[in-house]
């Protein structure tokens, strides 16, 4: 695997950390005018998630993670494995409920998201921004108030649970943005 | 969105900074301080064991030379010194390699001046007048503020700058959540201050103020001359705007012998440190032969200082092209 020095680092870049995979988020440069340059840099534990502060001595390196995303269709839950595949080579990649976390609320079957592979192995899954789930289940709005304002909970088809405006109505179907949790819009049919 | 060929700067800005130009030279002007031209490109360069410096091929038939691109005007302008100038300032360009970042840009405006007779105490005042002067109708500075070194450092971690103790340092990064200071650092007092000051003292220095902060630690000396009266301090300041280092001034080392130490000890360490190797100024050492007058000097990073004049968050929104676009 590549070798990476503190002048190359920048957002993006995977690299291994106290035997962990780690993404760079931020990466700055500290010299005293006169004095040792640092590199304090921000990273995040793909495993754990966790964001971390790390300094480093300029010209220190650190070797690369053999991580990547890639695009898949998620295929169906066995109860214990979400199950994904590679739309282009039918590859297929099983994931521990614990590693999809969060994601798992967005998961549609035959929807696509990015599954996160080190050394070939799933890390995490992100689902994509936007989804389009229907509403198995809301409050009945009042009649004639097409304002937003307020608004009611509504649980979708996969689980999740999400702030809707009065008038949207039980089984319609709506776009959520995954990163913020939001209501986006109505989707027609 | 910017394109490659534009500025990264702002028209406003190029106009700020031509203001800035003028203002200085009105500044120094009135106080019969000369200005100066000196080479960017030399046979010799500095030796600081933590610079790094551009080379270049000069062809000079029939041979080939390398000269250095300055990482700063101070040897020359301690020639021009030596040889009966006077007070003089510069405004220049000097260069510093691997240099990069939010701050950093491997070529950058300095402001660099010498005051013939005066103290370190008297070079502050000045330092002050003219950062005030430039900050006019840009940024409200309140007072002035000076720290010694000691004092800040004592005041912000509890901890002795002047004296080393492992355990205490330690002790203190631990507490800190930054275990890889004792990796980094091990058991270079210098290295250790680097670290702290860095991390925990300068980000906090001169809110919406200028701040000094002067009697840096002894191994932190430089090319100042050390404290007649303690032996541990050196007479060098170092001042801040809102975290932001701006300049480093000293009152200047005239002893040429303690000075020709000082070169061979930082190329021992560059050497060590398997850093490039650099040539000694030995025009410097011979002008402190001859006689450098007792003098103070300090030099500004001008693009940092409008940084802190327009609230800019990286040096290239004061540069018209950053080393990417140059």
């Amino acid at each position: 695997m590549a070798i990476y020095s503190t002048n190359e680092f920048k957002s993006g870049l995977k690299i291994m950390l106290d035997n962990d995979p780690c993404a760079i988020i931020e990466n700055e440069f500290v010299k005293p005018g006169k004095g040792q340059a640092f590199n304090r840099v921000k990273i995040r534990n793909l495993k754990t998630g966790r964001v971390i502060e790390r300094t480093f001595k300029s010209g220190e390196s650190l070797e690369g993670a053999d991580v990547v995303d890639v695009e898949m269709q998620y295929l169906y839950n066995d109860g214990e494995f979400r199950h994904f595949m590679v739309p282009d080579t039918f590859e297929q990649y099983q994931c521990e409920e614990k590693l999809v976390g969060e994601a798992s609320k967005w998961l549609k079957d035959q929807d696509n998201c990015t599954i996160t592979l080190w050394n070939d192995a799933p890390l995490s899954v992100t689902p994509i921004n936007f989804v389009e789930l229907a509403i198995v289940e809301t409050d009945p709005g009042v009649r004639g108030d097409t304002s937003g304002g307020g608004g009611k909970p509504a649980k979708l088809e996969t689980g999740a649970v999400v702030r809707v405006p009065l008038f949207v109505q039980q089984g319609e179907v709506i776009k959520v943005d995954t990163r913020t949790g939001e209501y986006i819009s109505r989707v027609k049919e | 969105m910017i394109k490659e060929w534009q500025p990264s700067c702002t028209i406003e800005v190029l106009r700020l900074r031509a203001q800035l130009f003028n203002s200085i030279r009105c500044f120094f002007s009135a106080r019969a301080v000369l200005e100066v031209e000196t080479p960017l490109l030399g046979y010799a360069c500095g030796t600081d064991p933590q610079l790094d410096f551009f080379t270049t091929d000069y062809i000079a038939h029939p041979q080939r030379d390398t000269l250095f691109l300055q990482t700063s005007p101070e040897f020359a302008m301690k020639r021009l010194l030596a040889a009966g100038s006077g007070s003089i300032y510069q405004i220049c360009k000097a260069f510093r390699n691997g240099e990069s970042g939010r701050f950093h840009n491997p070529e950058f405006t300095l402001l660099e001046w010498y005051r013939v007779g005066f103290t370190l105490t008297e070079l502050m005042d000045e330092i002050s007048e003219l950062i005030q002067t430039l900050s006019l109708g840009y940024l409200s500075l309140n007072t002035t503020q000076r720290f010694t070194y000691q004092d800040i450092f004592e005041r912000t971690t509890g901890l002795n700058p002047l004296t080393f103790s492992y355990v205490d340092y330690s002790a203190f990064a631990l507490a800190n959540g930054q275990p890889e200071a004792m990796t980094i650092c091990g058991y270079e007092h210098g290295l250790w201050l680097d670290f702290i000051f860095s991390h925990h003292i300068q980000p906090y220095l001169g809110e919406s103020a200028l701040c000094m902060i002067y009697g840096y630690p002894a191994c932190q000396s430089s090319l100042a001359r050390i404290n007649n009266l303690n032996p541990l301090i050196s007479d060098r300041v170092e001042i801040f705007i809102n975290g932001i280092e701006l300049g480093n001034g000293y009152y200047e080392l005239t002893d040429a012998q303690e000075q020709n130490k000082r070169f061979d000890e930082e190329i021992a360490i560059r050497l060590e440190n398997n850093r490039p190797a650099t040539v000694k100024d030995k025009n410097l050492i011979a002008a402190l032969e001859c006689g450098l007058p007792e003098c103070a000097g300090i030099a500004i990073g001008l693009d940092r200082l409008m940084m802190v004049l327009t609230g800019s968050l990286t040096i290239d929104e004061v540069l018209s092209f950053p080393v990417r676009r140059a």
